[in-house]
């Protein structure tokens, strides 16, 4: 009867010790995990921001070509730009950059970035306008739009984005500025229509406010490859 | 230990998550509107399920029972923000037309299910295999699903697979049907539920065949036997049965 009652507090305790030590450890468990993979995280971004950085200006550069083609300017667009604070819909609190495209010193067009609501999230459109207010050319860059449906609005897709080159405020009237179905000129996609709708909107919007801001965005007293000039609230 | 080829077997066939188990079902709709998005789609999610395998696998020992799944989850999560952020930077091209949909595999409930089920019980070599198995089983459903959406939907097979695959694939973008106006039904999410039931009916009607055809060569081993026997060796046996 000694015997088993001698081995059998150790063996007791055990259990209990272990429980203990369990109850510390699982939030020791799950607190060293997300400190690990929070660690692993930071350094995954730190290493590949700058690649990501570089990528992403070569899409800006890339975007910007195919809105502003490299025989109308002979200027770097990238660092000739002017940013207006514009309280619209579609500027971010940062404002819209105009990344102004010249020939010989001389601005022929400027080309910045619209943002429309789509069916979901937002859709980043660039557009280039001619100094005489007539669209070179729109392209969306960045959307989350239904593939297969939506996403009609690439140009890679189909070309149904070249349709706005060649447009201005004053060739187009009010009410042609919208999708067949809202009785405009824009087709829209058989399923999606939000989409189409939301790019004209945000096109036109932007038109409207290159036209209203035209002095400012085209100023000349801008030497190019100067700082970014800063005109609030224009 | 682990039976490698039946892991292969269940994996790809036998025990395919979305055949079978009727998991990952989401993600499944909403992206197979086109053969290529399924690849792109299966193939990254295989990625992730090889990894994130692999790695509750190793940790198996030191992952306590009681937190296993938040600890899984943050696990799982890290490896898809990881696989993001990496081809977002080494792989651009390929992120800008996968990159809506690599969030997404967070939520692919095959990859918890798996870590869960398998890699938290097995070796890494057998839990890495399971992995890679249980993925491009999800990647046959989605493209075999993508592709008959696409072709009843749109009339094309693999479009704008160069985009994925690079330009040298070009040749996989098909358009089988000109001028085919397109069956918008097939597009929209109701019409990966129809595709998908009609998958699932021939998968069970393929496995029904399979199990008629064991029952009949049974029965005819069975007779073959039996004839083969003289009719004395039938008197000590007694009738058959």
């Amino acid at each position: 009867m000694h015997e088993p009652n001698q081995i059998k507090p150790p063996a007791d305790s055990k259990p209990t010790g272990g429980i203990k030590q369990k109850m510390a450890y699982h939030p020791a468990l799950l607190g060293g995990i997300a400190l690990i993979a929070g660690a692993l995280l930071v350094f995954a971004d730190a290493g590949t921001k700058g690649e990501i950085a570089a990528r992403q200006a070569e899409d800006l550069r890339a975007s910007l070509t195919q809105v502003v083609g490299d025989d109308v300017h002979d200027n770097a667009l990238l660092s000739d730009t002017i940013v207006l604070h514009a309280p619209l819909e579609f500027s971010d609190a940062s404002g819209v950059k105009f990344y102004r495209a010249r020939k010989d010193g001389k601005v022929v067009a400027a080309a910045f970035e619209v943002v429309g609501m789509g069916y979901s999230g937002e859709i980043r459109i660039m557009m280039s306008v001619q100094t005489d207010g007539t669209i070179m050319g729109v392209r969306v860059i960045q959307h989350a739009e239904t593939p297969g449906l939506g996403d009609k609005i690439e140009a890679r897709k189909t070309d149904w984005i070249k349709r706005f080159t060649g447009l201005s405020l004053g060739n187009r009237t009010e009410a042609q500025w919208k999708v067949k179905k809202d009785g405009g000129e824009f087709d829209q996609f058989s399923g999606a229509t939000i989409t189409p709708r939301a790019v004209v909107r945000a096109v036109h919007k932007g038109l409207a406010y290159f036209n209203a801001h035209r002095a400012e965005i085209l100023d000349t007293k801008t030497l190019p490859g100067g700082p970014d000039a800063e005109v609030p609230h224009g | 230990m682990a039976d490698y080829r039946q892991i292969m077997r269940d994996g790809i066939w036998e025990n395919n998550a979305v055949l079978v188990q009727m998991l990952a079902l989401c993600p499944l709709l909403a992206v197979t509107s086109t053969a290529t998005n399924g690849l792109g789609m299966g193939l990254a999610t295989t990625a992730v399920l090889l990894t994130s395998n692999l790695v509750v696998s190793a940790l198996r020992n030191i992952i306590s029972n009681e937190v296993r799944i938040p600890v899984l989850i943050l696990l799982i999560a890290s490896i898809v923000t990881l696989v993001d952020l990496g081809m977002n930077a080494f792989m651009h091209d390929l992120h800008k037309v996968l990159g809506l949909f690599i969030p997404l595999i967070v939520t692919n409930c095959v990859i918890l299910a798996r870590a869960e089920a398998f890699a938290s019980r097995q070796s890494p070599a057998a839990a890495s295999l399971d992995g890679l198995m249980t993925g491009l089983g999800f990647t046959l459903v989605l493209v075999v699903l993508g592709g008959v959406r696409e072709i009843i939907g749109s009339g094309t097979l693999f479009s704008h697979a160069s985009l994925l695959l690079g330009n040298s694939f070009s040749f996989l973008d098909i358009t089988l049907i000109e001028g085919y106006r397109g069956f918008l039904l097939m597009i929209l999410p109701s019409g990966g539920f129809l595709a998908l039931g009609f998958l699932l009916a021939g998968k069970k009607w393929l496995d029904l065949r399979k199990q008629d055809r064991e029952a009949e060569a049974t029965r005819r081993a069975k007779i073959a036997t039996i004839n083969a026997m003289s009719d004395e060796e039938i008197m000590q046996q007694g009738e058959p049965s």
